[in-house]
């Protein structure tokens, strides 16, 4: 069992959780994901570590509340533990210090795109940082990006706060101002990815997006994370999660992630009602 | 007197129109009366051949003696000697290639079901024994291991019990390897699977769940950070083979890993599991070995036609007889002799439809099987809405690329000596880690031969 022995808040539906996971957090390093299950009819969902505390022996995810499991996981409070909690899995995002790169965040994906941000910058490398969110309430770790990088867009779909558009908006504001990139790290959701890979693939930039498919095992057992990538089969878990964003099939891994649309749509109103009825 | 009817006493199990559509346990073992009927079949040869043909030479004649007296606690104890997991294996070993195919019955009838009699002593014991297991003296010495499916239980057994300080770590959040994800249910309860740990449990054998050597933890590390002086990788075979053919990653499509490990570990058939599963109406199979067996008949159990699409013909699969003939019972359909070249997917990606070519056996090649051949302008499609692939595994990774100094062969698995001993000193392998994909028993003769050697290693 795996105790949380933080959480916080950040958003109405994004949780930081720190939990308890000395071997997991010992290992970690930014890229990385873990596999948890909240109770013992659990799935395993994977998740990619947002921090990690080797003295404290602490691992630190932070989750959107979409669907059951994460809704159950949000049930939990301090205190409370995890049934299970394994990894690091995946292979760690390659840094280097001499690389002028830009991190791009989508979302609750900001919240992996900071420690490979953090990395770069505690490295010396010179890094740009693009943080998009639906809207000005949903905007997490802006005041962390900022810290860790040299100029930081923010963006937001509805140009209530920032930049007005999604994060190639801004993305394309920067190369106007004459940046220019050796790298780019776009880390979000799919169809975000999808379109900076585009973007980037115009001025010819290597890009690297972090992709989560669907997994069970998280440790190359099941094949069920297999992506196309430059025409080959490749499983997220044991080759990834970091792939070559010109290279991957978007149209396949975006349809790959709905092929249990409806189980889940049908597990979350379950589980809505389970909760409601257990808070009367 | 020797009971001389030509046939075995048959297994009592659940009717096929019936199990195709639950998850139960199929074959429900033999009563005593016919434990005792069967056990009189035995002549007690001297030659004993049927010892010779199993890999952990289980003293076959000598338990059988001991249920013709009705001493089944006994008869157990005789088991125990060399096995592990008799529950376990009197149930999933292919007995038919091993010790019931030298049984002397066997020439004129049946041979004696040896198989069906260790189930029955094992599941004896489980119910009516709560001995506490013998173990000799803590002897200080601290092993680890790596995987606990039936390589590794085996290792940690023999070794637990000559005193040995066990450690299992497992990077799943249940013990048990293929034995818990990849064997179904009905054929393997995981009641009996969780009981056999129990018993390991029972002797201090820990085990680390949640944890996967190569990533939470290296080898190096359980030599130098956590005090173990011998390690054995158990670790399986791991990566599913996919085919190399146009539409594998069209929805629908599953490895044989993923769709039973969505059902067996996950329990994604249950409606109390969080897990999701296809529920198909129209599912191939593609593959004729154990594992296609199983998906087949999972797929059944979910509700679908199901069709076991394979190259060669119905003479050449290489599954249990026992396993086809269930599977033909419970209403799978064989298409043998023909192998998909395409799938097909409509817009939204999911698998609508599989091109089938016809297959005809040539001459036999360098291993003496006949090869398949491709019948030109045979080809034909055939509806379906998933597609599982059974091709067999390939050796995880993880563990070598972390592990310096170990050497694995071209396939992937670890090269280790005729005591199990790989390229690294005190690291010792066996199992489908080693070998590909293989039989429970073998990678518990694995896990029995590393055990013994890393014991002789240790005490010197």
């Amino acid at each position: 069992m795996f105790k949380i022995v933080h959480k916080e808040k950040l958003q109405s539906t994004i949780t930081l959780y720190e939990i308890e996971a000395p071997l997991v957090a010992k290992k970690a390093q930014p890229g990385q994901f873990i596999i948890l299950r909240v109770d013992e009819n659990g799935e395993r969902i994977p998740i990619t570590i947002y921090d990690y505390d080797t003295e404290k022996g602490t691992v630190s995810i932070i989750v959107q509340t979409v669907g059951s499991t994460t809704m159950k996981l949000d049930t939990l409070n301090e205190g409370d533990c995890l049934q299970d909690f394994a990894g690091p899995l995946g292979k760690p995002t390659e840094v280097s210090a001499d690389k002028r790169v830009c991190v791009i965040g989508g979302g609750v994906g900001c919240a992996i795109a900071y420690p490979v941000l953090k990395k770069f910058h505690d490295c010396g490398a010179k890094v740009d940082a693009v943080i998009g969110f639906k809207t000005k309430e949903l905007i997490i770790l802006e005041d962390k990006f900022a810290q860790a990088c040299d100029t930081l867009k923010v963006c937001t779909d509805d140009g209530s706060y920032g930049v007005s558009g999604p994060v190639t908006v801004g993305f394309e504001e920067l190369i106007a101002s004459g940046a220019q990139y050796d790298e780019v790290f776009a880390i979000g959701p799919m169809i975000m990815m999808k379109f900076v890979s585009l973007a980037t693939k115009k001025y010819n930039i290597p890009t690297t997006v972090s992709m989560s498919p669907i997994m069970i095992d998280g440790t190359g057992m099941c094949g069920g994370c297999r992506l196309s990538v430059g025409g080959e089969t490749k499983f997220a878990c044991v080759d990834g999660p970091d792939f070559d964003g010109h290279l991957v099939d978007w149209d396949l891994a975006v349809q790959r992630s709905r092929v249990y649309n409806e189980f889940e749509t049908h597990k979350r109103e379950e589980t809505c009602n389970l909760l409601a009825g257990g808070n009367k | 007197m020797a009971n001389m009817a030509p046939g075995k006493n048959p297994m009592p199990s659940q009717e096929p129109d019936i199990r195709n559509k639950n998850f139960d346990e199929v074959a429900l073992g033999y009563t005593k009366e016919q434990a005792l009927d069967e056990s009189e079949r035995c002549l007690n040869c001297k030659a004993k051949p049927c010892v010779a043909g199993c890999p952990v030479n289980i003293d076959i004649p000598g338990f059988i003696s001991e249920i013709k007296e009705g001493r089944f606690e006994e008869a157990y104890q005789v088991i125990a000697r060399t096995s592990a997991l008799p529950a376990i294996c009197g149930r999933v070993c292919p007995q038919e290639t091993q010790c019931e195919k030298y049984c002397v019955r066997g020439k004129k009838g049946d041979p004696v079901g040896i198989g069906r009699l260790e189930r029955f002593v094992a599941d004896y014991h489980m119910e009516n024994s709560d001995a506490a297991p013998v173990r000799k003296e803590p002897n200080g010495h601290k092993v680890a291991i790596i995987g606990s499916g039936p390589a590794g239980l085996t290792c940690a057994v023999d070794l637990a019990r000559e005193g040995y300080d066990v450690t299992i770590f497992e990077a799943l959040h249940t013990a048990g390897g293929v034995l818990v994800y990849g064997i179904p249910e009905f054929r393997l309860p995981k009641s009996i699977v969780a009981k056999e740990i129990e018993g390991l449990k029972a002797m201090d054998v820990k085990i680390a769940t949640d944890t996967i050597v190569g990533r939470t933890i290296t080898i190096d590390e359980l030599f130098e950070d956590m005090g173990f002086e011998a390690v054995f990788i158990g670790s399986g075979a791991g990566l599913p083979m996919f085919m190399n053919i146009p539409g594998i990653n069209y929805k629908g499509v599953y490895s044989a890993n993923e769709f039973l490990t969505r059902i067996n570990l996950m329990k994604a058939y249950r409606e109390d599991s969080d897990t999701p599963i296809v529920r198909p109406k129209k599912a191939v199979i593609v593959g004729g070995g154990n594992v296609a067996m199983d998906a087949a008949r999972c797929a059944k159990r979910l509700g679908a036609e199901v069709h076991i699409v394979y190259r060669r013909g119905m003479e050449e699969l290489p599954a249990r007889r026992e396993e086809v003939e269930h599977a033909e019972e419970e209403g799978i359909i064989f298409d043998t002799l023909c192998n998909p070249v395409e799938i097909i997917g409509d817009e939204n990606g999911d698998a609508v439809k599989v091109r089938c070519i016809r297959m005809e056996l040539g001459e036999p090649d360098e291993s003496g099987r006949r090869s398949p051949k491709e019948i030109p302008g045979s080809e034909f499609e055939v509806d379906i809405d998933c597609l599982i692939m059974a091709l067999g595994t390939s050796p995880n990774p993880l563990i070598k690329n972390t592990t310096e100094g170990l050497e694995i062969n071209r396939k992937g698995g670890i090269i280790v000596n005729e005591d199990g001993l790989t390229s690294r000193e005190n690291v010792y392998a066996g199992g489908d880690a080693v070998t590909g994909a293989a039989t429970v028993i073998l990678a518990m003769g694995a896990g029995k031969t590393a055990a013994a050697a890393i014991d002789k290693a240790l005490r010197k």
